[in-house]
């Protein structure tokens, strides 16, 4: 079973990677340094495991980089591949061709230095909420896993709320769970699956404004998928649009340049964010369409 | 009147020990020989002969653990065959469950094996356990063995099958290994699956107990059953039958209370409280 392989040696291999510089981004980032995640020629194919003509093609030809401390947002229409691609970045799942690299190194396997926070229920419901904020840590066999797993709830405002399963918890409060399981590891990269799908409009905000000021301090790599456009542009410093499926590569790139720190409800209100959102709109709009078209002629 | 004795959750337990009261109270008044004129049986013995008389039965009872106090090493090697078979049969259950969930290609191999061994009648292989193991407890807790084993197995197959994907490549990401992931994933959600065959099980392996010491044996409940059974003596075997549905339910409330405890996790119907 794949599952239960011991973990492989890595190889390391140092690249020295230039990005491509825009103006925008130069002044904010020190181009020198190797992107936290690099996906390069990425396709994906699923073959349907009885019948082998049946096959799909999720994502392909998608370049896509992520540079230390910059949170990027992949908007796409609904099946487009957006999860397929969180999936390759976070080794759960092996590109059908292209590489992906994270800080550098070639990825085999888990990607190690990544959190992934999941769209769906991920917390093990029989263990409470402290120990699973506390997994992580006994995985890797930290000693002070429980100290560390306490300042987190506190942080995410569950302080008092260790000792409930998830069952007994919320949605909101199992989504702060997660987010304290993920980030207690200090990853150096954040994956997340429309993380708040689930959510009312009110939790929402406040979780967003909560993720952005915990990313603000710590300045991780960001990977977030969504559906909401407005999310997308209010949270991150770029925007990435996906074509409708199958075979969704990214068909544009917009630089975020609000202002931060920002508030992801005032910040709706602004000129420039209503700019860039016809922007983003004008090219997603058509690819929306296309995607619900398909999705009502299947 | 109707009012206080109503059956409510206040009263279960009444209702219940009135119920077993009731039963008892019918059993005696049907068999007892010239109490009510007989009306299937010609004469007025065949019904205690053939049913018992509970007052007999009780008094049986009451000899085997306080005047004569001579069951207990009978009860002893049957409750510690039911014991080992359980215990032995949910290990292994467990082991090769986990072992053959996780290798899909061993678990390809061994199916149509597995699938036979399971829809063979397996009560019949006790003479042949009798031969190999003789007649000592050996025998029986092997019988009990191949009964309990498969309950477990495919419980705990399918819940290892059921796992969430969304929590196993939760606790990847995480950082688990493999041994981790077994540890920490794979068993804990199989217990839940494991839980609900236990109580099976338990039964299974008295049957395999008593069911061997039935076939051939010198000590043992199903010993005494068998040698009441040659003497026509009805009061005794069912009092055997009732010593052993006792301790079954014993048994049962063990395992439940090991259960609720093990299980506090899951999520009840409903924990509000009315005010």
């Amino acid at each position: 079973m794949l599952l239960l392989r011991g973990r492989r040696d890595r190889r390391r291999t140092k690249l020295a990677l230039h990005p491509q510089k825009t103006a925008d981004e130069e002044n904010r980032l020190d181009p020198n340094d190797t992107p936290a995640l690099q996906l390069a020629g990425v396709a994906c194919t699923f073959v349907d495991k009885s019948d082998p003509s049946q096959r799909y093609t999720a994502v392909r030809e998608v370049n896509l980089t992520v540079r230390a401390g910059e949170f990027v947002s992949v908007v796409g229409p609904t099946g487009c591949g957006k999860s397929t691609l969180l999936n390759v970045a976070a080794g759960l799942l092996a590109p059908s061709t292209g590489t992906v690299e994270a800080f550098g190194q070639p990825l085999v396997g888990i990607n190690t230095r990544a959190g992934y926070m999941f769209q769906a229920e991920s917390l093990m419901p029989w263990r409470t909420a402290r120990q699973n904020v506390m997994a992580g840590l006994e995985f890797r066999g930290a000693a002070d896993a429980r100290a560390r797993a306490d300042e987190w709830l506190k942080r995410v405002g569950l302080g008092g709320f260790g000792d409930r399963y998830p069952h007994q918890l919320s949605g909101g409060m199992r989504k702060r769970v997660s987010l304290a399981q993920t980030l207690v590891l200090d990853p150096d990269i954040i994956l997340m699956d429309e993380p708040f799908s689930a959510l009312d409009v009110q939790t929402r905000q406040l979780m967003e404004n909560e993720v952005l000021d915990l990313w603000a301090a710590k300045k991780k790599a960001v990977l977030f998928i969504t559906h909401d456009l407005d999310e997308a542009i209010a949270m991150s410093d770029r925007v990435v649009c996906l074509s409708a499926g199958p075979g969704s590569h990214p068909i544009g790139e917009f630089a975020i340049d609000l202002p931060r720190p920002r508030d992801v409800a005032e910040v709706r209100a602004t000129p420039r964010f209503v700019e860039l959102h016809q922007a983003i709109w004008s090219v997603l709009r058509d690819e929306v369409l296309k995607g619900y078209q398909q999705q009502l002629a299947a | 009147m109707w009012k206080f004795i109503r059956p409510t959750h206040g009263n279960l337990r009444v209702w219940q020990v009135g119920l077993l009261v009731a039963i008892f109270v019918l059993w005696h008044v049907l068999t007892k020989p010239g109490l009510i004129p007989p009306f299937v049986f010609e004469n007025e013995q065949q019904a205690a002969f053939f049913f018992g008389e509970p007052l007999k039965v009780f008094g049986r009872i009451w000899a085997w653990f306080v005047s004569n106090a001579d069951i207990y090493q009978h009860l002893w090697v049957t409750l510690l065959e039911t014991v080992l078979a359980f215990g032995i049969g949910t290990v292994l259950g467990l082991g090769c469950g986990l072992w053959l969930a996780l290798s899909p290609m061993a678990a390809a191999i061994t199916d149509p094996y597995i699938k036979a061994l399971n829809s063979m009648p397996r009560v019949i292989l006790a003479p042949i356990f009798a031969v190999w193991f003789g007649l000592g407890i050996a025998s029986k807790v092997a019988l009990g063995v191949t009964l309990v084993f498969f309950i477990v197995f495919f419980n705990v197959y399918q819940g290892v099958k059921e796992v969430s994907p969304v929590v196993l490549a939760n606790a990847r990401m995480l950082g688990a290994s493999g041994r981790q992931l077994l540890r920490h994933v794979y068993l804990p959600s199989a217990t839940s699956w494991v839980f609900s065959s236990l109580h099976t099980s338990v039964g299974l392996a008295f049957v395999g107990a008593v069911v061997g010491e039935y076939l051939g044996s010198s000590r043992g409940v199903g010993y005494l059953i068998l040698q009441a059974e040659g003497s026509f003596d009805i009061n005794t075997v069912m009092a055997g039958i009732l010593v052993l549905t006792v301790f079954a339910l014993a048994l049962d409330a063990v395992v439940g209370r090991l259960e609720t405890r093990l299980m506090k996790w899951q999520p009840k119907t409903s924990e509000t409280e009315k005010l």
